[in-house]
């Protein structure tokens, strides 16, 4: 219990109280505070445990980059693991836990591993956990996960709305310091469009709790009347809490809006996050610079903190770490936290400065700093320490699309790129130490058009820094990346076992790859492993830098795209007759299609089999309005369909549907529909209901990119048409019943009929006699909005034939019983010819995939070919998926013979029946082959046949 | 990425579908000679580092096929124009 709340400053209220739990405690904070600080001030050291060694830890930064004080935050299906307590924003009810620890924080057994850590080297993982290799999926690695967890997700669904977002702007400005305002406004005078995004709570930046000077006021009041300006402005969009996550193609942004992070419980209707999309002309990185930890032994121990986030802690929070710091620097920034520390009447004990040969060897402490010992043997009791080891620009997004940071000797740190004029940085995100030259950096950024405005005067702290990077004569250990508890010794031992390459020695030694991706400690690691490796540092380079720059919760991903709203559901028109009728639908793509229509007691089967019967003996109904239907006209809108289909369609008679076979232009059948010319230069094309998109971007394909010469226009009209299949012997008597004014007979609507009529006393129609069935039968088609009503006509027209709608099960039965091939045949690998449609190919026009048809490989004899196959038990069942095989051959690869593709209980011919490819087919009719159904464990004896299992005379077409 | 469709002005990339590179030429003949150009047709395609034109369709807008320019070592597109147009110019 060192921390304590300062008696005066801060930006905090406290003429409030906000009540909070941190691991079933309850603490109080002020409206100001975020946890972090409320936990500081109520002299909480202690906020979580190391994920290797589980030693104890407090906070040791004062933003994103925290690796120490990860906490699951809130409960039930709101709880979020792995969040940095430096980031959450106190409010009334906030409930914390802190993690990887049991079975408490004070009391963590896992601490163990800290006894044995000898042989918890870098590497240890791969060397101990190798063999014998079938232990590590089952018991190692649980292990591992159990013990070394992060925090835990909740199993519930997150009850919250997430939303996305798009925003379009002249300058975004990443950062809202003393450069990123000035670039803000500045840009924003001149009547730019600006969006200024800021990851804190607030906007300001290190104005909030850096003491400056600029034009004659502090540089929080400065920042204060600067964003008043903006926020006063119609161009400008003032975006906190919200973190630029990444930097995409074309100078496009990705950033997380936390709009009710700080709230227990959104306002109804309100997202909890929002993911944005922004697109800006311009962007300037004002992300400022990350203050580097030394590296020292028990530079982890709780009450240890870079100097800038203790000042920040105590300027901004009025949350003290301790009454007695002492300070351990290479630079000259820390002795603002000095200066700061003093003013607030904490005691500064000493100023251990590297350039003037004193260090820190060792924090003696556990659960709280106690002492330090120097260099020469001093000790000195304290109860905090601050160390700055130098400070790195946030380089991070502007290295996002490859570009590499460049080494800059003179201020020790990594800066950023040039990424062209799109994206700048500036300030101390772009090594810019001094005030001055922030604000200048900024006004120059901002600069629309004409000259840069004078930017107003300030104060400058100068700064210099010595390197100095690891205190080698350390007894205690030094960490480098503090969540994965590596350690300095870790990266020469890496270069040593030969993985001294960056990238290696990062996933080698798990330094940067925590879920604070190295923020604080990778440069450090660098430095060390350079001269561990007798590199440069600027040799050595950087770890590859990638989105996202915090993590990002699935949540906003999502988006309001979950559950029912994942993709839309496409219902035909008529889907209200369907259930009105009983349907169970099945999803096929968007679509739900009435799948069969059971009566009481039935299941599919037994359904799908009265259908069958019931039209092939009568009449049924069935809904077909998924096919896709587009509409083809144009002076050449039959030499079009010629170089679209292999078969010819310029030649077809005006009121004819013909079936038509397309291929892709490598040989292999793409599609298959029936298409009608309603007139001269008009035909309606018909698609299969798993192609109708591919084929629309097709035809637009082959007439944009293939032949624009060609005089024709097309679009798709499958959802302006509700489309029925009436079939069975009765399906003309009951059809007869609602056209208007014709008698249906062989005249007037012959076989392969497409006709324009009207239906019911003058509602528009299109019939066809077409059947997919094999009965005589026809398809209606009536004008989307009438399709349920019309429905309900032929329904009741068929009462008295025994109608029944019959459902996509059942038109699959029947297809299978006439051998009619569909999805399972036409599956991207057979040809016309395997499916015994060879004749349809012209030769007498090109058309797409006409030469690669003629391929060697395509027109082999061996080729798998459709044909039928029946069980030689007839009472047997038989699935789809197994393999042929010749009935002395053993199953092998080269014994493989083809498959069954499609298979159906025939009520008609009381057996199961399929359809198969089979390596010559059509010469084996007859033949008994071995069916090798592996994944089932099936194999049975099978007979090939004939595709058409049902009436191979095709004598009901014309009943 | 922005597409600059020569329709709707510039649109973001997810409404785009792209299928790849626009220099190949569909042969005119089907004289079984030709087959090499045929099959150089259907499947050989460069992967140039640089300027490349290549054809998408706006699916999710206008519908109509382009070809865009992008530089496939930086992602930027210098622009689009209607595969109608560049099929077009490629033939006179």
């Amino acid at each position: 219990m060192t921390g304590f709340r300062l008696s005066s400053g801060g930006l905090i209220d406290r003429s409030t109280t906000l009540n909070f739990k941190f691991d079933g405690k309850s603490f109080n904070g002020h409206q100001g505070d975020n946890l972090a600080s409320a936990l500081i001030a109520n002299g909480v050291n202690l906020m979580g445990r190391s994920f290797k060694y589980h030693r104890p830890r407090g906070v040791i930064s004062a933003g994103a980059s925290e690796p120490n004080a990860l906490v699951e935050l809130r409960e039930g299906g709101r709880k979020e693991a792995n969040t940095r307590a430096t980031m959450v924003e106190l409010y009334e009810g906030l409930v914390a836990k802190s993690q990887n620890r049991w079975p408490s924080l004070n009391f963590d057994i896992g601490a163990v591993n800290s006894l044995a850590s000898s042989i918890f080297v870098a590497g240890f993982y791969y060397k101990t956990f190798m063999w014998p290799k079938s232990f590590w999926e089952k018991i190692y690695e649980p292990l591992i996960r159990k013990a070394a967890g992060l925090g835990t997700a909740s199993r519930e669904a997150d009850p919250d709305l997430y939303e996305k977002s798009y925003a379009h702007c002249d300058l975004l400005v990443v950062g809202s310091g003393p450069a990123g305002l000035m670039a803000a406004l500045t840009a924003a005078r001149s009547g730019a469009r600006v969006i200024l995004a800021d990851e804190g709570s607030r906007l300001g930046g290190s104005l909030l709790f850096e003491n400056e000077e600029i034009a004659g006021q502090s540089g929080f009041e400065w920042s204060q009347a600067v964003i008043a300006e903006l926020a006063s402005m119609p161009n400008v969009t003032l975006m906190p809490r919200t973190t630029i996550f990444g930097w995409f193609d074309g100078n496009i942004f990705g950033a997380l809006e936390r709009v009710n992070d700080h709230v227990a419980v959104p306002a109804p209707f309100e997202p909890r996050q929002r993911y944005w999309r922004i697109q800006a002309k311009r962007a300037v990185l004002a992300a400022g610079a990350e203050e580097r930890p030394l590296v020292f032994g028990g530079n982890d121990v709780p009450g240890v903190m870079v100097a800038s986030a203790m000042r920040h802690y105590a300027n901004r929070y009025a949350a003290a770490a301790g009454k007695s710091v002492t300070i351990f620097t290479n630079n000259d920034s820390a002795l603002r936290t000095a200066a700061d520390l003093k003013a607030h009447g904490v005691h500064v004990e000493a100023i251990i400065d590297t350039r003037k040969g004193r260090k820190i060897c060792n924090v003696i402490g556990k659960r709280g700093v106690k002492f330090v010992d120097l260099e020469n043997g001093d000790i000195i009791p304290c109860e905090a320490v601050a160390m700055s080891g130098g400070w790195s620009p946030i380089v991070n997004l502007m290295c996002q699309r490859g570009a590499k940071p460049i080494w800059n000797e003179s201020i020790a740190a990594f800066t950023p790129p040039d990424v062209g004029a799109e994206f700048k940085a500036i300030g101390s995100a772009a090594g810019h130490m001094l005030l001055s030259e922030c604000l200048a950096d900024g006004a120059r950024a901002g600069t629309v058009k004409g000259k840069t405005p004078a930017t107003p005067k300030c104060r400058d702290e100068a700064f210099a820094i010595t390197p100095f990077w690891w205190v080698k004569e350390s007894t205690g250990k030094a960490f480098i990346d503090y969540q994965n508890d590596a350690t300095a010794k870790d990266l020469p031992l890496a270069a040593r076992e030969g993985y001294g390459h960056v990238e290696l020695a990062k996933r080698y030694t798990t330094t940067g790859m925590a879920t604070d991706q190295g923020k604080l400690g990778n440069v450090n690691a660098i430095a060390i492993l350079a001269e561990a490796s007798g590199k440069t540092i600027a040799e050595m380079g950087t770890t590859t830098f990638r989105p996202f720059y915090t993590p990002v919760s699935f949540g906003a991903f999502a988006g309001p795209f979950t559950g029912h709203h994942f993709q839309p559901v496409r219902k035909t028109p008529l889907h209200d007759w369907a259930t009105e009728q009983g349907a169970v639908f099945v999803e096929t793509g968007l679509w739900m299609r009435s799948s069969w229509f059971p009566r009481e007691g039935e299941d599919w089967l037994a359904s799908a089999s009265r259908e069958v019967k019931a039209t092939r003996e009568g009449v049924g109904l069935c809904d077909v309005s998924t096919l896709g239907k587009i509409d083809i006209q144009g002076k050449d809108a039959g030499a079009f369909l010629d170089r679209l289909y292999c078969n010819t369609f310029s030649t077809l008679s005006i009121g004819k549907a013909r079936y038509g076979l397309m291929l892709r232009e490598d040989g292999i059948v793409f599609d298959d529909g029936t298409t009608s010319r309603l007139a001269e230069d008009h035909y309606l094309m018909t698609t299969t209901t798993a192609n109708a998109a591919r084929v629309m971007s097709h035809i637009e394909f082959c007439h944009q990119a293939l032949w624009p010469e060609l005089d024709v226009q097309y679009v798709s009209v499958t959802e302006q048409w509700a489309q029925m299949a009436i079939a069975g012997p009765k399906s003309r008597a009951t059809l007869q019943k609602i056209v208007d004014g014709l008698t249906l007979n062989d005249e007037t609507a012959p076989y392969l009929a497409a006709k324009d009529i009207t239906v019911l006393g003058g509602i528009t129609a299109r019939l066809f006699r077409i059947s997919f069935s094999g009965e005589h039968a026809y398809e209606l088609a009536v004008p989307a909005d009438y399709g349920n009503a019309v429905a309900r006509a032929i329904m009741q027209a068929g009462h008295e034939f025994g109608i029944v709608p019959y459902g996509v099960e059942a038109l699959s039965i029947m297809r299978i019983e006439k051998g009619h091939v569909a999805g399972g045949e036409l599956n991207g690998t057979t040809t016309a010819a395997d499916l015994g449609l060879g004749k349809m190919m012209s030769s007498k026009k090109d058309y797409i995939g006409r030469m690669m048809a003629t391929r060697e490989g395509l027109i082999d004899p061996q080729r798998q070919c459709v044909v039928g196959i029946k069980p030689v038990d007839r009472a047997m069942k038989i699935r789809s998926g197994g393999h042929l095989l010749k009935q002395g051959d053993a199953p092998s690869m080269a014994a493989d013979q083809g498959y069954i593709c499609s298979v159906a209980f025939s009520p008609m011919l009381n057996m199961w029946l399929g359809l198969a490819l089979l390596s010559n087919g059509r010469a084996r009719h007859g033949e008994i082959v071995k069916v090798f159904d592996g994944l089932r464990g099936h194999h049975y004896l099978a007979e090939i046949c004939d595709p058409v299992h049902f009436d191979p005379e095709n004598r009901r077409l014309h009943v | 990425m922005l597409i600059p469709c020569p329709h709707c002005g510039n649109r973001p990339v997810e409404e785009f579908t792209f299928l790849g590179d626009a220099s190949v030429e569909r042969p005119q003949s089907n004289d079984p000679a030709s087959m090499p150009q045929w099959q150089a047709y259907v499947y050989e395609r460069e992967n140039p580092r640089g300027n490349f034109a290549e054809y998408a369709q706006h699916s999710g807008g206008c519908r109509a096929w382009l070809v865009v320019n992008r530089n496939t070592d930086t992602h930027q597109v210098t622009g689009a124009v209607l595969a109608s147009a560049f099929k077009r110019k490629a033939k006179s």
